[in-house]
Order: structure tokens, then sequence, then C-alpha cells
């Protein structure tokens, strides 16, 4: 799936963004935290922003790309309205965390990773968020759900305003 | 900015305030000078990394003062000689607690001895072991400790500069450190010209994200400085060569959070607990199928029956214990009959898994060994980093190998192939993710071997877990009430009313809705 970015309608963003990369300018390994900052602003890595970040911190887009993509947190296609984050740690998994993360997958018709047509769901598995006690957790967005049943799996889907397909 | 004379001030004043509010909340018994928390859960415990955690607020600094924090930081500053300091520290025999147990004191030694224009002091806040939270708990609530710790350090090495790593996933730990120090610079603890002792140390923030292999130190460093997280050949060593090339300490959460407690209570104290070469405390975070999940302190030495039984309650609804895995993706499974195993460094190394960061998850009957050696291998291959063929390649291999056993699909000879993988990727992979990686296979092999040799040779799995294993039948006594076949999402079972019914065992795909459906548990899974 093509997603646009529209540069008027994130004009306000860029110039937030503009002023980290600013902030940053003298740090030492400053590209870190100026992707974190990319990451947080738009939900995830936009080409032209990268393209940005390469004339501004001097560094070319070929490393840029060659870091973002070996972290998990930077994504390149952006995320949707409710991030629902199937803990995968150990103590979640003993616990039954693969199949809540597949009755997830099976209920929104898409894979952990993938975001769902309507922008509205995005599925992710983490490793270990640490909060083992509760195993097995989910989180929505910033909200916690410890200790999740699978009859519980639709109700958060319908309560994120989702549809069951 | 306060002197040392304010500071005592500060602590004198809010003590009996902190005292108060305590009491008021119930919570705590104060016994002289000591506050602890009340209930079964604590009294077998011992903590010092913890000591202040759910005791004090993390948000203001006074709190931490009043119990003595910062105290440690000033009686060096004043009193003693970065030399003297190190000594304290290797004679005190704290190991690092994040992982391999190097003495701290022996690596502050390498760096101090390193004449450089500039040392660089890092916490490694990376806690990316599955099932371990006890850096995430010190950091949320006593981020000052890792921040005194620190501070000490940094003025024992030589350094001025020090860096936090940690996590992007623990947004709220983040929050804390950032509160923590801003507050401390604004106290003069942090900064420039230290309560007026003319050390200057300074803390910044730098957020991983989501790189496992960035809890490896090279890998960390090559993180710090805006790069891909791989780690990088050794020797030299990082206390002689680390971050942008300087002499650099890396030390743990919890490691640091012992460093100002050992400092005021002194060595000698400090080597009284626990044991004779693994001295002091352990954190663990006692997970999984335990009746009472959480974070634990113990000296070192205690047995694993004292934490899961003792502390924990036992196993979850009255099962049987199976296995404890300590040390996550790095360490092992050590079976049930090892139980009175004392943890420590030494006897964990020698039943074939580690301490690691401190992660014990507990393992019932219903849990699959394979499978367990299945999911941490595709953790492992998930996180390499992909410099080094043993670990790139080899593990992968394991993987697939791992696959086809819980698929039902392995045959004979891989047992042995698996185990010789494992080995060749123990001796040849270049740091410690690659190195470890195998040990989840090679311990469950070593204690569970015939649970490989029934899903290779008998094509079951013993525990149900395996879904590919496992068959679906129905017993004589169904009473045809007919709920499982409306449940069946490929329409397999057949049967009339109230006869007994059949499932089609070709196209089963063993989802189980009908075991769940079934009101006279009339099927069985074998």
């Amino acid at each position: 799936m093509e997603f646009m970015f529209d540069k008027e309608k994130n004009k306000e963003k860029i110039e937030r963004f503009r002023q980290i990369i600013q902030d940053h300018k003298e740090t030492k390994g400053a590209l870190m935290p100026v992707l974190q900052g990319a990451q947080e602003i738009f939900g995830y890595l936009p080409a032209e922003m990268l393209q940005l970040i390469s004339e501004e911190l001097d560094i070319p887009l070929s490393e840029i790309y060659g870091v973002a993509t070996f972290y998990s947190q930077f994504s390149f296609i952006p995320k949707g309205e409710n991030i629902i984050s199937i803990c995968l740690g150990t103590a979640c998994y003993v616990k039954g965390a693969q199949d809540i993360l597949e009755d997830f997958e099976k209920l929104l018709g898409i894979k952990a990773g993938q975001t769902t047509g309507d922008m509205k769901f995005s599925i992710s598995s983490t490793r270990c968020i640490g909060d083992c006690s509760m195993a097995p957790v989910v989180t929505v967005n910033e909200d916690i759900y410890p200790r999740l049943k699978k009859e519980q799996v639709k109700e958060i889907i319908l309560k994120y305003g989702g549809e069951i397909k | 900015m306060i002197t040392m004379e304010m500071l005592e001030k500060i602590r004198k004043e809010h003590r009996p305030i902190l005292e108060e509010r305590l009491l008021k909340e119930g919570k705590v018994i104060i016994k002289g000078n000591e506050i602890v928390l009340k209930g079964d859960y604590y009294k077998k415990q011992y903590r010092i990394a913890l000591k202040n955690c759910g005791i004090i607020n993390p948000g203001d600094i006074r709190d931490y003062i009043a119990m003595d924090g910062y105290a440690a930081l000033a009686n060096i500053l004043r009193d003693k000689q970065p030399k003297e300091v190190i000594d304290d520290m290797k004679a005190s025999n704290l190991r690092g607690r994040g992982g391999a147990g190097f003495p701290t004191g022996r690596k502050w030694e390498e760096s101090f001895k390193k004449s450089s224009d500039k040392k660089y002091f890092i916490c490694n806040a990376d806690e990316g072991d599955p099932g371990a939270f006890m850096d995430r708990s010190i950091l949320e609530n006593d981020p000052h400790a890792v921040l005194e710790g620190m501070a000490i350090g940094g003025y024992a090495v030589g350094s001025d500069q020090g860096f936090i790593y940690v996590r992007a996933e623990y947004p709220t730990a983040v929050a804390s450190l950032e509160k923590a120090i801003a507050e401390a610079k604004e106290y003069g603890l942090l900064g420039e010209n230290i309560l007026g002792t003319g050390f200057n140390f300074d803390i910044e923030l730098r957020l991983g994200s989501g790189a496992f292999v960035c809890g490896e130190g090279t890998a960390l460093m090559e993180s710090i400085e805006g790069k891909r997280g791989m780690p990088r050949k050794k020797p030299p060593r990082t206390s002689h060569v680390g971050l942008w090339q300087k002499p650099t300490i890396l030390n743990n959460v919890e490691t640091l959070a012992n460093v100002p407690v050992i400092m005021n209570r002194g060595v000698e104290w400090f080597r009284s607990i626990g044991t004779e070469r693994s001295p002091g405390t352990k954190v663990f975070a006692l997970v999984g199928k335990v009746v009472n999940a959480g974070l634990v302190e113990v000296p070192m030495g205690t047995s694993l029956r004292e934490i899961i039984y003792d502390i924990g309650g036992g196993v979850q609804d009255g099962k049987v214990l199976k296995a404890v895995q300590t040390g996550g993706p790095s360490g092992g499974c050590i079976p049930a009959s090892l139980i009175e195993t004392p943890v420590d460094f030494e006897s964990l190394d020698k039943i074939g898994s580690i301490m690691g960061s401190g992660g014990m998850v507990v393992m019932d009957e219903n849990t699959c060994m394979v499978d367990i050696a299945r999911f941490f291998l595709e953790f492992t291959v998930d996180e390499s980093c992909g410099k080094c063929t043993p670990c790139r390649i080899g593990n992968k291999r394991m993987l697939e190998i791992l696959t086809s056993m819980t698929d039902g699909t392995a045959e004979e000879r891989e047992i042995s192939e698996l185990k010789e993988l494992a080995e060749i990727i123990e001796d040849t992979s270049l740091c410690g993710l690659g190195q470890t990686s195998p040990n989840p296979v090679l311990s469950t092999m070593r204690y569970f071997y015939e649970e490989y040799e029934a899903h290779v040779l008998d094509r079951i799995c013993p525990s149900g877990v395996c879904k590919s294993l496992l068959k679906y039948n129905i017993l004589d006594n169904c009473i045809g009430c007919r709920k499982c076949a409306k449940v069946c999402p490929t329409s397999c079972i057949s049967g009339k009313v109230k006869e007994v019914h059949v499932i089609d065992q070709d196209r089963c795909i063993k989802c189980g809705a009908c075991y769940d459906a079934c009101p006279s548990e009339a099927i069985t899974i074998g």
C-alpha cells in the first residue's frame, strides 16, 4: 500500500522537526535522537524527512537508511490510529500471548507489523515491556491490558471503534 | 547549589517528614535507621538495590536525600582519592549485575589506569531480556541511586561525562530520569563543581531504539555514536578504547544502585551478605507460572526453592514444577530436580545456566521444553545484528531444526546436528549474544533429552503444546450434543444427534474449538 506524505498538511510538524534537528546539530552522535524525534512527531519516518536529515546533518542518505532499518522502533509506513502491541516476552509467551496475537490478526485481517486499510489499527508484537508479573500483557496506545484473556480480544477491538471481520 | 552542610541539613529536616508520611500510609516498618516494606512477601527478602523502591517519591530529591542519598558521594568527594574508591570497590567484590558478573572494581581500575583527555561513564539501562524488569523498577522508583552511583564511578575513574542508554520502550523510566537529572543539577549534585568540591560530572540521556544486541557493551557504544548497533571485536576492552575511542566504563543499572549503599555502609558489611565469591544480593524478576510474581531481592546463594516456594508461593494452580528458566535468551532451563541449587554466579554456571540480568521464569508441566528452546531461538534470530556468520546463519539453521521438531517433520539425525551446531556457534560467535544464544538449546537437551526424542522419534509433544503433534479424539462418553460440530471451523466433525461423534483427523486444524465447547469432557488431547 502506498502512503503519500503531504507537505502542506504537515507544515507545522515539519517546522517542529526542523527545530529538533537544529537542537541536535552540535551533539555528537546526533542521528539517533533526530530519527527518534521524527518517529515521534510523524509516527513514522517519511522519505522526505530522511532527505532533510541527510542535508542538515551532512550524512549520506544510504547511511541513514542503514541505521534506521536496523532498529525495530523505526517504521517506514505510517502507523494506524490505534496501535495494538502484544508482548511476546517469555513470561507472556508462557502464558499464551501467541494465541492472543493470532486472535487479533484473525479478527482484524492483518498480520503483525501491518496497518489496516482504513488506518484504524496497527498490530505489532513487542519484546518484553517489563510488566512480566501481569502476563500476558497487551497495550493499545497508552492503555495497558494486563492478564488478558482470549475472550477480551473482541471487546478491545470494538472498544477502539473497530469492526470484526 | 548546595554545600555539604546544607545537604546534611536537608537530610535531618526531611527524614521526619518522610517517616511521618510513610507511617500514615501504613506500608512500612521503621526500625531505628532502617525503613522496610511490610508484608510476608518482603519478610524473606534483603533489599539493597531496591531499598528505596516503593518507599520514596522518585520525583522528590529530598526523599532520596533523607534515605542517606548523596551522602556517599559527598563523603567520597571530601575524604577520598579516586584510587581509594577503586580499592574499596575491588575489596567489596561487587560483580556486575547485568549478565556476566565481571568484578566492578577491576573494570573501574582498568579505565582509571588508562590516561586520556576524556573518559566516559555509561549506565546500561537497555534492559532487553524478556522476563526481566528490575532495572525498569529501579529507574522509575529510585533514579537518584543510579545517578549517584554513576557520579561516584565517574570520580573514581576520572570521567566528567556520563550517559544513560535507556530503552525507549520505558517512557516512565525516561521521564523519571529526566526529572531526577534536572533536580540533581539544580541542587548542584550533578554538573559543574559538585558540592563545591571542584568535581564536574554531567549525565546525558540517550534512548535505545529497540535492538536487543545494544545491551552488548560495544554495540551500545556504536549506537550512541549514531550508528547501527553492531558489536566490535574485543580486545581492546572498552575500558581502554570505548565510546569515541576513549576509555569507557559501562555498568548496569542494578550494579550502580548498589554502589552508594556499599560506600555508605562499608565493604565489610557488604561482604557479610551473600557468598564468598558472589557477595551481596541479586534482584530476580520472578515470573511465569508462579503464585506471587514480582521482583525479589535476596542474598546471593539463596536456593531456587526458597525463592520460588517461600517467597513466590509455589507453582500456580497447584501444578507441578517442571523447570526454571534463568538468564533469558542467554540462559538455560534448570530442571525441578535441581531446585536446591543456590543461586550465585558459580552454581548456575555449573549446571549450564547463568544468572544473566536476573529473569526467572517458572514453568509447569504444561510447558514444552522444545517449544521454549524454539521460542528463544526465534528471539535470537530476530535480534541478531548479522555481523558475524555463526550467529546470523547458524542460529537461523538451529531455528529451522527446532521448528521442524515442533512441526513433527524432523528427522532423527537432526537431534545430533542441532547439538553440533549449538556447540560451534557458542565457540565462534563475535559477541555475547551469539556466544550464549545456544544455551537454551544445550540446557534443554541436557535435562530434557527425552522430550526431543518424543518430538522427533514418536512425533508426540508430551506437554501437549506443539499443535501439529496434537490429536483431538472424541471418547465414548460423548453425549452427541453437536456443540463441537457447530464450532468446528473446518466442519470435520461428523455424527448424528445423541450418537458418538468422530473427528476426521486429516481435515482437523487442531484449533481446539471443539475441546473448549464440549460440555461433557468427552474430547481428549493426545
